[in-house]
């Protein structure tokens, strides 16, 4: 059981499925605090998401992007840059792909589809690029210059739909069906949610970054230069290069985030007043995820199980939905304290021996 | 060791939490066993329920309702917030699910996601506020009512109140989002400054967000700044910066006024009180109206219904305590002026522009 715990994989493994325990355990313990019924309001999130296929639909409707999101984050992270620009990369991604599908409504589907796709994951990896390019040649902290990219890409595509794309409601015309990743087949399937083809893309996607991170070469070198960027440019790994291809592919994971919510989940773009907040949470899934792809996957899964089953929450057992808001920080701040969770671990094992 | 302290801690969770459970249960199977079968329910749009403003309103309404009906809030009439837009269709379809009679979309935020779930379910009923729902040809949806009002006209009247009561002959205009809606109330508020005080000035600034009390309080502070002493606050709860700015201003000596918007607003501007009038917009009205017409079976479905100052929809609210008696005599002639039509107040940019000509004539 020591041994268990405190050596080997499964140990990383542990730290996230305590957070996510401890998260719902102290979450519960504050809806008692507040009056409500924790049992109840996670019945309810489960009841919803496994037994009605329009919240089954919805969650993985909301998983789709949340998990590119995280796939952007993660691969950055394997580079040792931290991505906090991934919500203007979504935002890039998201206005270019709608407008791609506007502009050329006349294809067909064969061709206007993969295109517009493409150019919203295009475009995110532009986004990605330039304080990619920052950080390698001139030294700029991608934090900063990342965070700066966020507010470039919300004022600008804002601007960019008012003058050009304008129509009723604060947003863009809907995409012509050419380009819609949307299907009466799902949403039929799941009692009319909006669940549409993306998550193919999110599958291809991770199968993408598993494959170029540990199956090449180039991967490798970008790895190393996450371990670490001295010892990579003593061996020869090009450090400047494999910063910018790094933040390129993050930014097209990003990209490709945003390109579902155009031409899946909404069919248009809005002006949005202020960030998503699709690409914050991405960082949360990267994290509770360990950076890793199937982790990524798997957290995705729970963060929007846990937003769209909150709203089922509100309704059937009264509780706010700003408490799966709570739910959810509170794991991250476990995960982000792993440290003492690592401790306590191995307290308990040591006297686990001394018995 | 671990086994057994983890054991026990999990055995006081569950304990504790059935209890609990066990009150719960109880209380809220009763409430909703005994009552009528009909239920009104609300979504609202990402300000929240408790936005001081129109979400809040509306709220307001369809609580007096379900309390005048005996139906319970929770199980009778209930409201469901959206934290982010894609939370607008789950809500409407979770409400739709549970079989209520009435299901009311605040705002013309939510108008795509409304039609979208109404051509979904076609034998559940809507409403919609402030805007008209449609479906792909641009026809009225047979199952929704949509619910506008003439925002254009209670902003006129507090424009002369503003007019006539502003010192140094300039005020403001803070707007939520630009868009069609809100330039109602900006033109309305405006052709009135101008009707009753041709030299004013007018400052109207948009924050871009209904949301965003912080935005709203630094437009406050820069209109303020140059000069104005009255702000018409049409933007939700940004609007609430506004009050926050009045009130700083007004502590340090230097009084300023706010005209609140959509309820009557004397409230949020005490202990200081900003509050010069507010542009009501009985929303809640609206609301109560339809759900009660819902109720006998006469649900005007299909129908765009137009709440102006004739039919009480929108006007001045009912606190006056700051406003002069010489104002509202003003007030009163040019309401009866806009009823028999001898004013129009206009609604767009263009229509403004033609009206001030008309006013220099």
């Amino acid at each position: 059981m020591s041994k268990l715990l405190t050596s080997g994989k499964y140990f990383h493994i542990l730290v996230p499925l305590i957070s996510v325990v401890l998260g719902l355990m102290v979450g519960a313990i504050i809806m008692l605090a507040a009056g409500y019924n924790p049992i109840l309001a996670y019945q309810s999130i489960v009841e919803s998401v496994f037994l009605q296929p329009y919240y089954t639909g919805e969650t993985i409707r909301a998983m789709i992007p949340l998990v590119l999101a995280g796939l952007s984050v993660a691969f950055a992270f394997r580079t040792g840059l931290f991505n906090i620009g991934v919500e203007g990369q979504l935002l890039a991604g998201w206005f270019v792909s709608v407008a791609t599908a506007i502009f050329f409504g006349h294809l067909p589907k064969v061709v206007l589809l993969p295109l517009s796709i493409l150019a919203g994951g295009i475009a995110g990896g532009v986004w990605g690029i330039i304080p990619g390019f920052l950080k390698a040649r001139f030294k700029v902290h991608e934090v900063i210059s990342t965070i700066m990219m966020n507010y470039i890409a919300l004022y600008t595509t804002n601007y960019l739909i008012k003058h050009y794309l304008y129509t009723q409601g604060e947003r863009t015309p809907n995409i012509p069906d050419n380009a819609s990743l949307a299907s009466p087949m799902l949403a039929n399937l799941t009692q009319g949610s909006r669940l549409h083809w993306g998550f193919i893309v999110a599958i291809i996607a991770g199968l993408l970054m598993w494959f170029i991170l540990w199956k090449t070469t180039r991967g490798y070198e970008l790895r190393a230069v996450g371990f670490s960027p001295g010892a990579s440019r003593y061996a020869g790994i090009n450090v400047e290069r494999n910063i910018v291809l790094s933040m390129a592919f993050s930014g097209m994971f990003a990209g490709l985030a945003g390109t579902m919510e155009g031409l899946g989940t909404y069919q248009y773009m809005m002006i949005n007043a202020s960030f998503i907040g699709i690409g914050f949470n991405g960082i949360a899934v990267a994290l509770l995820g360990l950076n890793t792809v199937v982790g990524v996957f798997l957290s995705g899964a729970l963060f929007s199980a846990l937003q769209t089953g909150g709203l089922t929450m509100q309704s059937d057992a009264g509780v706010p939905v700003d408490l799966i808001n709570i739910v959810i920080a509170l794991i991250i701040f476990f995960v982000g304290s792993s440290y003492v969770i690592k401790w306590v671990l191995n307290r308990l094992a040591k006297r686990g021996e001394k018995n | 060791m671990i086994k057994k302290r983890i054991a026990v801690l999990a055995a006081c969770i569950v304990v504790l939490a059935t209890i609990l459970a066990g009150c719960g249960n109880n209380g809220s199977s009763a409430g909703s066993t005994k009552k009528s079968s009909f239920k009104a329910g609300m979504v609202t749009d990402t300000g929240g329920v408790d936005d001081k403003s129109f979400n809040q309103s509306s709220w307001e309404g369809l609580k007096k309702f379900g309390k005048d009906n005996g139906l319970a809030v929770g199980s009778g009439v209930k409201y469901l917030q959206s934290k982010q837009p894609t939370d607008y269709a789950p809500n409407l379809n979770q409400l739709v699910q549970q079989k209520y009679n009435i299901i009311f979309g605040i705002g013309f935020l939510m108008q795509s996601d409304l039609q979208k779930v109404a051509e979904q379910h076609p034998d559940a009923h809507f409403g919609l506020i402030d805007s008209v729902a449609v479906d792909k040809n641009n026809k009225p949806l047979k199952n929704v009512a949509s619910l506008t009002f003439k925002e254009q006209q209670g902003s006129f009247l507090v424009g002369v109140v503003a007019g006539m009561t502003t010192k140094t002959n300039k005020v403001g205009f803070i707007g939520g989002i630009n868009s069609e809606l809100i330039k109602k109330f900006e033109n309305g508020f405006k052709a009135g400054v101008k009707s009753v005080n041709p030299k004013a000035q007018i400052f109207a600034q948009y924050a871009g967000d209904f949301n965003a009390p912080d935005k709203g309080q630094s437009i406050a502070s820069t209109i303020y700044g140059k000069g104005a002493d009255i702000i018409y606050a049409s933007a939700g709860n940004t609007g609430n910066g506004v009050f926050t700015e009045a009130k700083t201003r007004t502590r340090s000596g230097k009084k300023v006024w706010v005209i609140g918007v959509d309820k009557d607003q004397y409230s949020e501007g005490l202990p200081e009180n900003v509050t010069l009038t507010s542009m009501v917009k009985r929303v809640d009205q609206a609301i109560y109206d339809t759900t009660a017409k819902a109720k006998k079976g006469k649900f005007p479905g299909g129908q765009v219904i137009e709440y102006g100052l004739a039919e009480k929809g929108v006007g001045i609210a009912p606190t006056t305590k700051n406003v002069k008696p010489s104002v509202l005599a003003q007030v009163k002639k040019y309401q009866d002026k806009i009823i028999k039509g001898d004013i129009v107040v206009p609604t767009t940019d263009n229509e403004y522009k033609t009206y001030l000509s008309s006013l220099a004539k």
